[in-house]
Parts: C-alpha cells; sequence; structure tokens
C-alpha cells in the first residue's frame, strides 16, 4: 500500500498531514516518527492512524511520556544522519521538552562551529477550540519564534498541511511545525497543489482598504470577517503569515504600505506575543506609510476557560476582528 | 431604486470626471450628503445627494469623464425627486457587532492637527497646510485620502480650461438673451454709518462689510419682482419661489466663480455675512458643493473698493437677471437744495427681454435704493 491517493479528491487537513507523512516515510528511509500514542493508539488526533501497519514500529515508534527524553532522542538521531519526525501531543506537553528544543536543537550548529545539522522536525498541536480547558488550549508557537536557530511553521491551508513537511525534512535546520486542532477536521480538495515553501507569507485574500495578518486557525476566522467587510464595501487584504520564524516581513510590509492600515490577528495572548512582533515590524517598516494606529485582536489575557461560550468569548472571533479593521479606518 | 446622476453644475458644463467616491456601496446617505467629487472646469466640487437611501451600486468607476445626467450610481430605498411623495420611509436601525473597548486615540499635541503618519508625509510632498484640513480617518485625524483630496484640487485647476468655459457661457448668454441694462446712483450714506456704528462694538471677525447690507436689500428686493429670479428653460421662464443669490468672486490665478448662498431673504444680517466669508474662503480652496455652483437664481457681481464706477454684467444662462455694484464712492449729491458731499453706489441691473421689461427692472432697483435708506430693517 505506497500508492498515494490521487489529490483531486476530498481530503481533511487531518488526512493531509497522514500523506505528507507517508510520502516522506516512502522517499526517505532515514525518516521515522515518534511520540506519544502515535502507534498503535493512531495519534492523539489520529494523524497517524494506520502507519504502524504499513511502516512497522521500527519506524512509527510509541514512546514513554517523557517529552525530554524522546525530543532528545530525536535530537539525537539527527545528529547521527536520520530525519526524524517526533510528535509532541500539545503544545503544553511541549514545554517539558523546552530545554531539549531551546538549549540544545536551536544551538548545537552554532556550538559546533558548523559541524553539526540537526535536520529535526518537531509536530505538535496547538490552539483552543475544542473545549480541552486551560492546561491544553495554549498558543504557544510566538514563544516558539523568539527563539533563533529553529524555524516555525504554522500550516493553516490544505495544501500546507500536505506539503510543508517535505520542505522541513529537506531544512539541515530543526523545524517545528504547528497544526492548529480546530483545522483536522477541515476538508477540501488539493487539485494543483504542489511542492510549497517555508520562506514566505501569502496573501489569501486581494484588498485595498486594510491589511489583516493572520495564521494557523485564526486565518478561516480573519478570512470569515473580510467577508462580513466586504458586504459593507470595505475590501480587507488577509495575509496569512504561514512562517512564524523567520517572518517574511517584505510581504507584510508591501501590504501594509498599500492600505496604509493593519490588524493583527492572534491566537496568543497580547502581551508579549508574536502579535506584538508584526506590530512592532509595521511601526519600523511602514511608519510613515500609516494612517491608522495598528490594531491586534488577541485572546483574552485569562487562562482559556472550560465552558464552550466562554472558551469562545476569550478567542479571536470575525465580528471582533470585522470591528477592529473598521476602527482603522475610523468607521 | 432611484439613480444618482452627474449633476449639471451650472449652463456651460457637458461632462465631469468622477475624482474620488466619498461614500461606499451600503452606505446610507441623506438629502445633503456629499458622496462625490467630480472634477469640472471649475475645479474639483464636492457632489450631493438628492434623494435619502441606501448606495446600491456604483454605476461609473473613479476616473471616468461622463455625459451630465449619467447614472453615477443607484440609490435602494430611494425615491426620484420628480415621483409623488410616498410616505417617509423610516430607516432600519444598522445592527453592528459592538466595537471591542480600545485605547482611546490620544488628542493632537500642543497646536498640531491630529494627523496620520501617512497624511504628514504626503502634506510635506505636496506642501499641503495639515491644519486646514479636516480629518475622515480614526478619531477624525486626518489621513493620507484627505490630502490626497487636497492636493489633487490645485493641482488639476487649470486657469485655460476655466476661461474657456467662461467664454462658452458668456457667448450664449449673449447669443440667446436680449439683454437690458438699467443704471441708478443708490445714496448708501445711512448704511454706511449704520454699519460704522455696528461695527464699532465688535471684534473684526464679526464686523460686517457692505457687500452684506447690499446682498440683503437686493434679495428682499426680489421678492416684489418675480420675472428676475429663477431660470429660463426650453419650457419658458419659471420663476424661483427661492432666492439664491449667486456672488461672483475672483479665483486668484484668473477665473470666476458665482458660488450661491442660499436663502437670502430669510437670513440675518450677521449669518449671511458668515457665509460670504466661508463662501469665499472654499471657493479659493476647492471645497465647493455642488448645489452652490448649480442653483443660483440670480447673481450680483459687485467690484468692491478698487473696482469701477459701475458694472454692467451678462446673464448667467438659465439666469435671468444680473446685478452689478460699482465701488463705493463720495459724491456731490443734492439734498434739500444744497450740494453736499453723499457716499453713494452705483447698481444696474442686466436682465432678460423675453421675461420682464424695463419697468419691471426700474421697480426693482427703485425698491432697492429704498430699502438701503433704513438698513436696520434689512
Amino acid at each position: 500500500m505506497t500508492t498515494l491517493p490521487q489529490q483531486s479528491q476530498e481530503i481533511s487537513y487531518r488526512e493531509a498531514v497522514r500523506e505528507a507523512i507517508r510520502e516522506a516515510m516512502v522517499g526517505d528511509p532515514r525518516v521515522f516518527l515518534m511520540g506519544e500514542d502515535v502507534g498503535r493508539y493512531g495519534g492523539c488526533y489520529a494523524v497517524t492512524k494506520g502507519l504502524l501497519d504499513e511502516f512497522g514500529p521500527e519506524r512509527i515508534r510509541d514512546t514513554p511520556l517523557s517529552e525530554s527524553a524522546f525530543v532528545g532522542a530525536g535530537i539525537g538521531a539527527a545528529l547521527g544522519g536520520m530525519r526524524p519526525i517526533v510528535e509532541v501531543m500539545t503544545v503544553n506537553f511541549s514545554l517539558l521538552a523546552l530545554d531539549q528544543i531551546v538549549n540544545n536543537a536551536a544551538t548545537l550548529r552554532h556550538m559546533s562551529g558548523g559541524q553539526f545539522e540537526v535536520p529535526l522536525v518537531i509536530r505538535m498541536a496547538t490552539g483552543a477550540g475544542r473545549q480541552l480547558a486551560a492546561q491544553h488550549s495554549h498558543s504557544l508557537e510566538g514563544w516558539y519564534a523568539h527563539i533563533p536557530g529553529i524555524k516555525v511553521l504554522a500550516p493553516a491551508t490544505l495544501e500546507d498541511a500536505r506539503f510543508m513537511l517535505a520542505a522541513a525534512l529537506a531544512d539541515p535546520n530543526p523545524v517545528l511545525i504547528f497544526e492548529h486542532v480546530m483545522l483536522y477536521n477541515m476538508t477540501g480538495t488539493l487539485a494543483d497543489a504542489g511542492p510549497v515553501d517555508i520562506r514566505s507569507a501569502k496573501v489569501r485574500r486581494s484588498g485595498r482598504d486594510v491589511t489583516l495578518i493572520a495564521y494557523g486557525g485564526t486565518l478561516f476566522k480573519t478570512l470569515a470577517a473580510a467577508e462580513m467587510l466586504a458586504k459593507e464595501g470595505i475590501e480587507a487584504e488577509v495575509i496569512d503569515l504561514r512562517v512564524l520564524r523567520p517572518l517574511d516581513t517584505g510581504t507584510i510590509l508591501a501590504s501594509v504600505r498599500r492600505t496604509r492600515r493593519a490588524v493583527i490577528v492572534d491566537e496568543g495572548w497580547r502581551s508579549g506575543s508574536l502579535s506584538a512582533e508584526v506590530s512592532a515590524r509595521i511601526a519600523e517598516g511602514a511608519f510613515w506609510d500609516l494612517d491608522a494606529p495598528v490594531e491586534r485582536v488577541c485572546s483574552a489575557e485569562v487562562p482559556i476557560p472550560y465552558p464552550r461560550h466562554l472558551e469562545e468569548a476569550a478567542l479571536p472571533q470575525p465580528p471582533g476582528i470585522a470591528a477592529a479593521a473598521k476602527a482603522t479606518l475610523g468607521r | 431604486m432611484a439613480e444618482f446622476r452627474m449633476p449639471s453644475l451650472g449652463a456651460d458644463m457637458v461632462a465631469g470626471t468622477l475624482v474620488e467616491w466619498l461614500r461606499r456601496p451600503g452606505d446610507r446617505v441623506r438629502r445633503g450628503d456629499i458622496v462625490a467629487v467630480v472634477e469640472t472646469q471649475k475645479g474639483a466640487i464636492e457632489i450631493e445627494i438628492f434623494q435619502d437611501g441606501v448606495i446600491e451600486r456604483f454605476l461609473v468607476d473613479v476616473g471616468a469623464t461622463v455625459p451630465v445626467g449619467t447614472p453615477l450610481a443607484l440609490i435602494a430605498g430611494a425615491v426620484a425627486p420628480a415621483a409623488p411623495a410616498p410616505p417617509p420611509v423610516r430607516p432600519e436601525a444598522v445592527v453592528q457587532a459592538p466595537a471591542p473597548p480600545r485605547m482611546p486615540l490620544p488628542g493632537p499635541g500642543a497646536g498640531r492637527p491630529l494627523a496620520s503618519p501617512a497624511a504628514r508625509r504626503m502634506a510635506e510632498q505636496f506642501g499641503v497646510d495639515l491644519r486646514a484640513l479636516r480629518g475622515s480617518g480614526p478619531g477624525s485625524a486626518i489621513v493620507s485620502a484627505d490630502v490626497e483630496g487636497a492636493a489633487k484640487a490645485p493641482r488639476r485647476f487649470d486657469p485655460a480650461e476655466m476661461r474657456r468655459a467662461i467664454g462658452a457661457a458668456m457667448a450664449r448668454s449673449k447669443r440667446e438673451i436680449p439683454h437690458y441694462y438699467l443704471s441708478t446712483t443708490i445714496d448708501i450714506t445711512a448704511t454706511q454709518q449704520w454699519m460704522e456704528a455696528r461695527n464699532a462694538e465688535r471684534p473684526p471677525p464679526q464686523r460686517l462689510l457692505l457687500a452684506a447690507p447690499l446682498l440683503k436689500a437686493v434679495a428682499i428686493a426680489l421678492r416684489g419682482s418675480r420675472e428676475l429670479n429663477g431660470y429660463y428653460t426650453e419650457r419658458g421662464f419659471e420663476p424661483s419661489p427661492a432666492i439664491h443669490l449667486g456672488v461672483a468672486i475672483a479665483i486668484r490665478g484668473g477665473g470666476l466663480m458665482a458660488p450661491a448662498i442660499h436663502d437670502v431673504n430669510n437670513l440675518g444680517i450677521d449669518e449671511l455675512m458668515a457665509k460670504l466669508r466661508d463662501l469665499g474662503m472654499r471657493a479659493r480652496s476647492g471645497g465647493l458643493r455642488s448645489s452652490e455652483l448649480s442653483d443660483s437664481t440670480i447673481t450680483v457681481t459687485s467690484l468692491g473698493e478698487r473696482g469701477s464706477e459701475a458694472v454692467f454684467g451678462i446673464i448667467y444662462p438659465p439666469q435671468v437677471a444680473l446685478v452689478g455694484l460699482g465701488k463705493p464712492t463720495e459724491r456731490p449729491a443734492v439734498l434739500d437744495g444744497k450740494v453736499v458731499p453723499r457716499r453713494t453706489i452705483v447698481a444696474t441691473l442686466s436682465a432678460d427681454h423675453r421675461v420682464s421689461d424695463g419697468h419691471r427692472g426700474a421697480i426693482f432697483l427703485s425698491e432697492m435704493d429704498r430699502l438701503l435708506q433704513a438698513p436696520e430693517q434689512l
């Protein structure tokens, strides 16, 4: 069972990630996957279902519940010439592996004077919206985007879910991929999709009045907000950051220089967030082109609540995004 | 559904260029709202709408030059002005998502207008004075679009174009309108004294200029002379119940405009003076509204202190009369059998013989004279 499904048929985000892993496993014997419950259970979000049967326990490895240990093992394997894909169940658990990621994976190339590369890929789920309460609903990808020496990706579209992994594995440096939990069930077709880069932000909707900047789970809420704005005659441009580190500042500035207004949508908390970084870059690079203060729509600065209505209220939603966009237009 | 059309901003206008939409599809508009800017031979003019409704969609793109009367936009829920009046439609409340609380915009720094960085840079480039602009951005801040609008108007003004437009209108007037002319010397000593007494108690910005009582006298005198106030069209003469005085204003760099002051007969003298000052400023800076350019019912041309003794003007079609006011001058006059110096002005009337005769014109001028002898009643 090594043939890949036709790309034009209906596919979910979950299946797109799975196909990306299968393609990598089939194409390169150095690639293997490890993480908690990825084998027999099929993955906490069922991404790796069926892969154990197809590739066997040598290449689909269930690990003990020790993030520090298995991320560290992944770093060792990468140093040793393998191409490991490590799955961390959710971003909150990755905090147990912070030392491995920040102190080892991100620095070894530098510390060895370029003698060692760490071609490691770490995938993890991020974000809120599934009523998993305060300990499993974080959006901490902005923290990782702070660290030099790693790349941070946030695939939001099916195409990026399907093709970013190959580019990440081809990169000689550690790459972290954040998959938003609300996207796994999203479906669509992948006709005409192909290899993608992991350098650039993409304009997902063109507009001339205001630039809305989003990534991951907030991309589709932001596109919905743009639709609401269009009904009021406001043409919003929507940028999908895709790559959170290094940030594609050029695409952001080019758009803001045109629209003269920016709204940043980030499911992370506002203080010290990725949205703060994007806002600062706009101020640094496009100050003289601005017609309004930069607006941000972020999560409420509270532990993410469990009850559905409170969880929804705590997260960025389309009406709030549209209202922020209108504020930049003085409307 | 009604159509919002390219208005005629004068007999000489055949087409206009849409420079900018100031409102957007989906916006609710009310009669009198400014919705667009149109470039004419007279410069950039702000165009008002004459229906209440919601802008359904635009029919003409920015930059397009279209003939007068071309539909520019569709207005939903609007009633064409000519249709019989239906019961008023109450606009439904537009439900909007509540905006999240946000930081209040800071006020401008000491003496600095609230303007965006982009607006500041553009103002610097184009040499536009930010203090003269009204902001349309967040917190009424001046944004780049406001500066662009202000920068466009003077740059686009072409004195040669305006000269051609004036020429076309005046040639048509002389071709079609059988003018007759009357002239009378009016003693304005009483008016002058009344005005000086009044001004003595006031700071300069609130003082009257002679133009105010003169215009007021013209407007009141017109109440009894319907044949001088209105329009001559293919259907013949239509008197106007309202009295909108077109005030001829010389433009720096050459040219002439005669924007209207509306309902002058109903304005208090100070109100009229304020409007006169405002109109002069806007005529020179390019902020006139479409109705001000298109609906004068008669024109007054006043040469002022540096003018000649008398002016016999050419009627601006489709109007049917023009009042000329010469330079106020000390002249010898006979009063109670003695020659005494009096302050006088020569008032003239050019009128359309298709509509009125010299007899009517003479009544009008004497009525003006009578009114100016009792200026406190103006």
